[in-house]
């Protein structure tokens, strides 16, 4: 009897041609045989070695540490309402941020005199904290209440402009208490008692604890009738509802929950800050928090982990010049290796725009010396490399990096749209165009590239894998 | 016996479309009922006004409980469960998981109670579990093995409709609405579909009250036939009484054009 065997071979087919060799095949294999809980105990001990072993030598590493984790509980928690329930909600930051707020409002003298810095309500952290959640936790269920009304793109639009009056709320209501554009200062730390937390390594610590118990638990959810209604409402409200899920609910219960994580990452952030601001808590934060999950996956736990790391490490990277450097350079390789096959074809390619670079060095330099005369941004051991192969004016002008930029775009444009040999053939100027670029203009205005890069970092990523770096692939309707 | 499920002068209308009109309709115990008509005869619109996505006039009992104003997960809470005829899977969640998230009306353990595994939510889990095995184990081979942990967007039609099935199931109902359960199957599969549906009966004392095009399927395993059209019942009855009626005929076929000269 054959249908059955060729029913399971056409099914599983899939999954076969997923098995890639190579490193990549070790890795997703060693993917798949890796436990949960094994894997917690991975993350666990990188951040035990970071912690230990890096924050020793560099100081500003407690501050990054810090940063990854604090983005990693942030994108665990707006997992929860958009990666599982498939409810895009873009108000997230208000639960953020009201976290922080509540937190600064009951360790610092808000409720007393401001200017004189007397009196207010200072309380420890064991009552703080939780009046920070709890008062989160009610907000978000309102939110809920109110997107109940909603769904999809309405939805969206509704909760970002939820975001969006936190921001203007916190700035304009009652500036004697929430400290208008000035925030709130001087805030008291996480303290029980005498014993307080005063470093950003103490705050590290905590946060990976948080962190990892965070994981734990939302593991334990998404793989409980809970987690499984959310999903079910993702894929299908009206079925959902249909097989006994009550959807207003369940929907509700997804807000509150992403809520409360982010109140909870709210009053770390605050008390690590020993301040809050309004600017802390703008659109800006949550494109960075969605970058973190979409960069991971959403709907992983393990994505949402990694994505943080990523986005923050990169953001890190990208502040400082040559770390930025390393950065686009070795994406633009990573890109190349990844995409152009076979391994002749890369080379010639790489080949190709070393030569163009330095032929057009020299052609223009011919022309007018003015016109090479410039110095490449980038420090580091290839700046000297460099200088005979980028074309930057003397002086560098705004303009002639503004142009390129435009150039740039147009030309990523056309490789895209071409296919074959021409593909690779308009590969060599545009890469030549982009290193220019990024050597005469992006460089100079690392806060705006920054930015810039992490948005390419998503595109390149969405282009090669829609689902993430751990997500797995979701269908629509087939 | 009182009736299972009974609707008593049921009308709906969309705008001026009247959908249903003033329909009598009762489903006995561990009967097998099939609903025919041609299409836009109201057959979904029946199956979406008994569980509660549309609200009629008229009333609706189930076991002597009037359904009307619940929503639709307290209906199926109550016994009713139905699959549909355009496939409403949860496809990114595995067969399993499927069948599992059918169990939540079923099961009462909190969120902090599944995140601690606190005792009644491991309990629960176990049984849902359980259930889940169970259910699919009906279906023999089909949704077996390594099955369960495949995503259902990579299941076959036919598949997709037998997890429609245990997924209704799951949900642990007295009776199940089956729209359309042999469309888009091929001559094996329905007759396969056919004797599913007898064994659902049989074997797990469901009563059914399905929608079916295939009158082969229909006459397969029907206890009694209703015939709609334009929202109204044209007839009911045995599944030659129904064939051979003639408003059954022309609103299938057509008027005779010979009659319409006369």
């Amino acid at each position: 009897m054959s249908p059955i065997g060729v029913d399971e071979w056409v099914a599983q087919s899939g999954d076969r041609r997923e098995q890639h060799s190579g490193l990549r095949g070790v890795l997703s294999r060693l993917d798949s045989r890796l436990g949960w809980w094994p894997r917690l105990l991975l993350v666990g001990l990188l951040a035990l070695l970071y912690g230990k072993v890096l924050v020793g030598s560099n100081v500003n590493y407690a501050q990054t540490g810090f940063n990854v984790v604090l983005y990693a509980i942030l994108a665990l928690g707006l997992n929860i309402a958009v990666g599982w329930a498939g409810l895009l909600d873009l108000g997230y930051i208000a639960f953020f941020g009201a976290g922080a707020y509540i937190y600064a409002l009951f360790s610092s003298h808000a409720f007393g005199s401001l200017p004189l810095a007397t009196g207010g309500v200072i309380l420890p952290a064991v009552a703080s904290i939780p009046i920070a959640v709890v008062g989160v936790g009610l907000l978000g269920l309102l939110i809920g209440l109110v997107a109940l009304r909603l769904s999809g793109d309405y939805l969206a639009i509704v909760t970002l402009f939820v975001g969006q009056a936190f921001a203007e709320a916190a700035n304009n209501v009652a500036p004697g208490t929430l400290g208008g554009a000035n925030g709130l200062f001087g805030l008291k730390g996480f303290h029980v008692g005498s014993a307080v937390i005063g470093s950003t390594i103490g705050y590290y610590w905590f946060a990976v604890i948080v962190l990892l118990v965070l994981m734990a638990l939302l593991h334990l959810l998404d793989t409980s009738r809970t987690g499984r209604a959310w999903r079910a409402l993702r894929d299908d409200p009206l079925a959902a509802e249909v097989m006994t899920i009550p959807v207003n609910k369940v929907k509700v219960m997804a807000f509150t929950f992403g809520a409360v994580v982010a109140g909870l990452a709210g009053t770390i952030f605050a008390a690590q800050q020993s301040s809050v601001f309004a600017t802390n808590f703008s659109a800006q934060t949550l494109i960075l928090i969605y970058a973190c999950l979409v960069l991971g996956g959403a709907g992983s736990i393990a994505g949402a982990v990694i994505g943080g790391v990523v986005v923050t490490v990169a953001q890190q990277l990208l502040s400082s010049p040559i770390d930025s450097a390393y950065l686009f350079y070795g994406i633009l390789l990573i890109v190349l290796v990844a995409r152009v096959r076979p391994w002749r074809h890369l080379a010639a390619v790489i080949a190709a725009i070393v030569g163009f670079g330095f032929a057009a060095h020299a052609i223009v330099g011919a022309i007018s010396h003015r016109a090479t005369a410039g110095l490449p941004s980038s420090a580091g051991w290839f700046s000297g490399a460099l200088r005979h192969f980028v074309i930057v004016p003397a002086g560098s002008p705004l303009t002639y990096g503004n142009l390129l930029y435009v150039a740039m775009i147009v030309m990523i444009i056309g490789v895209v749209q071409l296919k074959g040999i021409r593909r690779l053939m308009a590969v060599v100027p545009t890469v030549y165009v982009a290193i220019c670029c990024w050597e005469a203009r992006l460089t100079l205005d690392p806060g705006i590239t920054a930015q810039i890069m992490i948005g390419a970092i998503l595109i390149v990523m969405m282009a090669a894998r829609p689902e993430g770096l751990l997500g797995s692939r979701r269908v629509e309707v087939i | 016996m009182a009736p299972l499920l009974e609707l008593d002068q049921v009308s709906l209308a969309f705008g001026g479309l009247r959908a249903l009109h003033s329909l009598d309709l009762h489903v006995d115990e561990s009967e097998i009922v099939s609903v025919i008509g041609p299409n836009g005869a109201g057959k979904t619109t029946l199956f979406n006004v008994i569980t509660g996505i549309y609200k009629p006039a008229g009333d609706i009992r189930f076991d002597g409980t009037s359904l009307i104003g619940r929503s639709p997960h307290r209906i199926t809470r109550m016994g009713i469960a139905r699959t549909f005829q355009s496939l409403r899977l949860f496809l990114n969640m595995t067969v399993k998981e499927n069948v599992k998230a059918a169990t939540y009306g079923g099961t009462h353990a909190t969120p902090i109670e599944s995140m601690l595994r606190l005792p009644r939510a491991r309990r629960e889990e176990r049984e849902v579990e359980a259930r889940a095995k169970d259910v699919l184990g009906f279906f023999g081979q089909r949704l077996q093995g390594y099955r369960h942990d495949q995503p259902a967007y990579v299941l076959s039609y036919a598949n997709r409709r037998r997890l429609e099935i245990a997924r209704a199931m799951a949900t642990g109902a007295r009776l199940l609405l089956l729209d359309e359960p042999a469309a888009g199957m091929n001559p094996n599969e329905t007759h396969e579909i056919t004797e599913l549906i007898a064994r659902l009966r049989n074997e797990r004392g469901y009563t059914i009250l399905v929608i079916e095009h295939d009158m082969h399927v229909v006459e397969g395993i029907s206890d009694r036939v209703v015939a709609l059209d334009h929202g109204e019942k044209l007839t009911e009855g045995t599944f030659h009484e129904v064939a051979n009626h003639p408003q059954v005929i022309e609103a299938y076929l057509g008027r005779n054009p010979e009659a319409l000269q006369k």
